[in-house]
């Protein structure tokens, strides 16, 4: 058994970059995620692993610091909330359209604008379908406990070194301020300047004379260059809708309604499937882990047991159209969500279920 | 007969100069009487001769050196408009026995990437910034730019730089000359044969200080044409840089061994 301890997420998630074997970590303050470049500051990771740590003098910054150092095989992560997050857009196009690997992690608060500092689910459309401009896709990994900060750094990197892609940790004000118990992971050794010479022979590592001059860019001026390199994007894209969807199922086997939440909306769905089967509801949850690739097939093949399906997210309904992409008009599939930072109560899921899909 | 003339006048004996290998034979892409041709050159003999090629790091802006990486036989990097500061501050922080560079022109640098150039230089990043500065928004076709002269004409200052509502032009070199980080500013041109000379000097200065370890930025101003954007032949461009640019941007060192020159 791993090291125990009591930790927030957003410490969760500093702790595990430093051994998951981070080479830097690049970032600006704002809440409700001060505590990951804080945390950092506070274990002097420099002398712990190696690992640079740099406090960036914006969000544009970071990101485009992490793009250079992603860009030279090491691997290199960021984390802020929304409005940082929004700033970032420019850099992870870039990196997507670059083809880099990365890891970003974004605690959302309430929007729009300078929002709220609450917790907030309103920034899903952004993490899932692209964010910046052009036709690019995030991993959009979506813990839903203090553990999952930790395991999903080590996750993200792996998907994100796998398929040349950045990769998006959506979590939320309170995962990432809430305190639990964590198992954490052993030390993973740094990679050696050698290892990533060899296993990133793409990178802007110094060109020997023995290859060719490697450049890191996502300019094709020629157009039919261009779309060449965005059909390489999009199978890609379907390569990680084949292999990489994560979903968890909580009382699925009877249920006759479904939940589908993540993050904190999951768990608070859950004390709603408690409340319910109290009452005889038949309800059940499927929590998607990797928003995208969003998990359509394993939605469509519960569809024919199920009487319908309330998707549960803290926004004004955004996964619902993934949900209904995924169920068309087979069954009735409504939102329910509240806004701008208030969380919503196991109560307000379960009445939302009854008169939106039971008794609609 | 020609060709044997031609024979004769490469042969190895009347060798006087040759193309560096950091240079790729692509066809640069700059109007003729251009001086990024140069510049690239120079920085890439000054990487050739100190044999850094598998230690060098470039970064390419958003402009018409864009496509620097076509021209420049080194791994490189193609940034985003005014980040290229930010770029090589994570590629030299986590590979810091490199040689790292960035490449930018006057809209990227002292424009967009006025907080990216400021806080690099400000935190002493162990790195060289190279500054084209023509006045101009060449890529895009002649716009202005920071560093435009007062009443000076260009495609959205139809009627000359009115500086009561544009701003002054920005002397952004002096500017980080001011900061502590930087160790070594200078403002050069290579618009005949003595300044580029001198221009090299500067790079291979910068270079050298980056390879000793001496920590802090250096920053190289090369003040140069845009024949197509001023709307002037080569020559006439050239001498209008030395008349009216030069005054403003006056040529030199700025900032030697990290103390500002008297």
């Amino acid at each position: 058994m791993g090291e125990l301890k009591l930790m927030k997420g957003n410490e969760a998630i500093a702790e595990a970059a430093i051994r998951a074997g981070v080479d830097a970590y690049f970032g600006y303050p704002i809440t409700p995620q001060s505590e990951v470049i804080e945390y950092l500051s506070s274990q002097k990771p420099e002398e712990r692993t190696g690992m640079v740590l740099l406090q960036a003098e914006s969000e544009v910054a970071s990101i485009n610091m992490v793009y250079g150092a992603a860009g030279s095989g090491k691997k290199v992560m960021t984390t802020s909330s929304s409005p940082g997050i929004s700033l970032m857009q420019e850099g992870l196009s870039y990196i997507a359209g670059a083809e880099l690997p990365c890891v970003v992690a974004n605690v959302v608060r309430g929007g729009p604008g300078l929002g709220t500092i609450q917790p907030s689910q309103a920034d899903y459309f952004q993490a899932t379908k692209g964010g910046g401009h052009g036709d690019y896709k995030l991993i959009v990994l979506a813990p839903a406990s203090v553990q999952e900060m930790a395991d999903f750094i080590p996750l993200a990197f792996d998907l994100a070194f796998k398929y040349r892609n950045p990769a998006l940790i959506l979590s939320d004000g309170m995962i990432g301020q809430m305190m639990e118990k964590v198992e954490l992971f052993d030390q993973v050794p740094r990679r050696t300047e050698e290892e990533i010479k060899k296993t990133c022979p793409w990178a802007t590592t110094g060109k020997p004379k023995t290859r060719e001059r490697n450049i890191i860019t996502s300019l094709y001026l020629d157009p039919g260059t261009q779309e060449q390199h965005n059909y390489k994007l999009q199978k890609k894209y379907r390569k990680m809708e084949e292999d990489e969807i994560r979903y968890e199922k909580i009382e699925c086997d009877d249920a006759e309604y479904l939940f589908v939440a993540y993050g904190s909306s999951a768990r608070i769905a859950q004390k709603a499937i408690q409340l319910g089967r109290k009452k005889g509801m038949k309800i059940g949850l499927l929590r998607p882990i990797t928003l995208y690739p969003f998990p359509v097939p394993q939605i469509r093949e519960m569809i024919p047991r199920l009487k319908g399906i309330l998707s549960v997210e803290m926004s004004a309904g955004q996964m619902i159209e993934d949900v209904r992409l995924a169920v068309g008009d087979k069954i009735p599939a409504e939102h329910f969500g509240r806004l701008g930072g208030i969380i919503h109560s196991p109560t307000e899921i379960l009445e939302a279920l009854e008169q939106k899909i039971i008794g609609g | 007969m020609r060709d044997e003339m031609l024979k004769d006048i490469i042969s190895e004996e009347n060798l006087v100069y040759k193309k560096t290998d950091l240079m790729t034979d692509n066809v640069l892409s700059y109007c003729p009487g251009c001086g990024h041709g140069t510049a690239h050159r120079i920085i890439m003999e000054v990487v050739d001769e100190m044999g850094l090629q598998e230690e060098t790091i470039g970064i390419a802006p958003v402009g018409c050196s864009v496509l620097a990486y076509e021209f420049m036989n080194i791994d490189m990097q193609q940034a985003a408009h005014g980040r290229a500061p930010a770029l090589a501050t994570g590629i030299k922080k986590t590979w810091p026995e490199k040689f790292v560079f960035t490449y930018q022109g006057d809209g990227d640098l002292a424009a967009i990437g006025t907080a990216e150039t400021l806080h690099a230089c400000n935190r002493g990043e162990n790195i060289l910034i190279v500054f084209i500065n023509n006045g101009i928004y060449g890529m895009t076709g002649g716009q202005m730019a920071p560093t435009t002269l007062s009443g000076m004409k260009t495609s959205t200052t139809p009627f000359g730089r009115d500086t009561a509502l544009m701003g002054n032009p920005l002397k952004i070199t002096e500017l980080v000359a001011e900061l502590p980080g930087t160790q070594f500013v200078t403002r050069q041109a290579v618009h005949t044969p003595a300044a580029v000379r001198k221009a090299k000097k500067a790079i291979k200065k910068s270079i050298e200080l980056q390879r000793s370890g001496n920590s802090g930025t250096t920053f190289v101003e090369i003040v140069s044409n845009c024949n197509s954007g001023w709307k002037l032949p080569p020559v006439q461009a050239n001498k209008w840089m030395v008349e009216n640019m030069f005054p403003f941007y006056p040529l030199g060192d700025i900032k030697v061994n990290g103390e500002l020159v008297k």
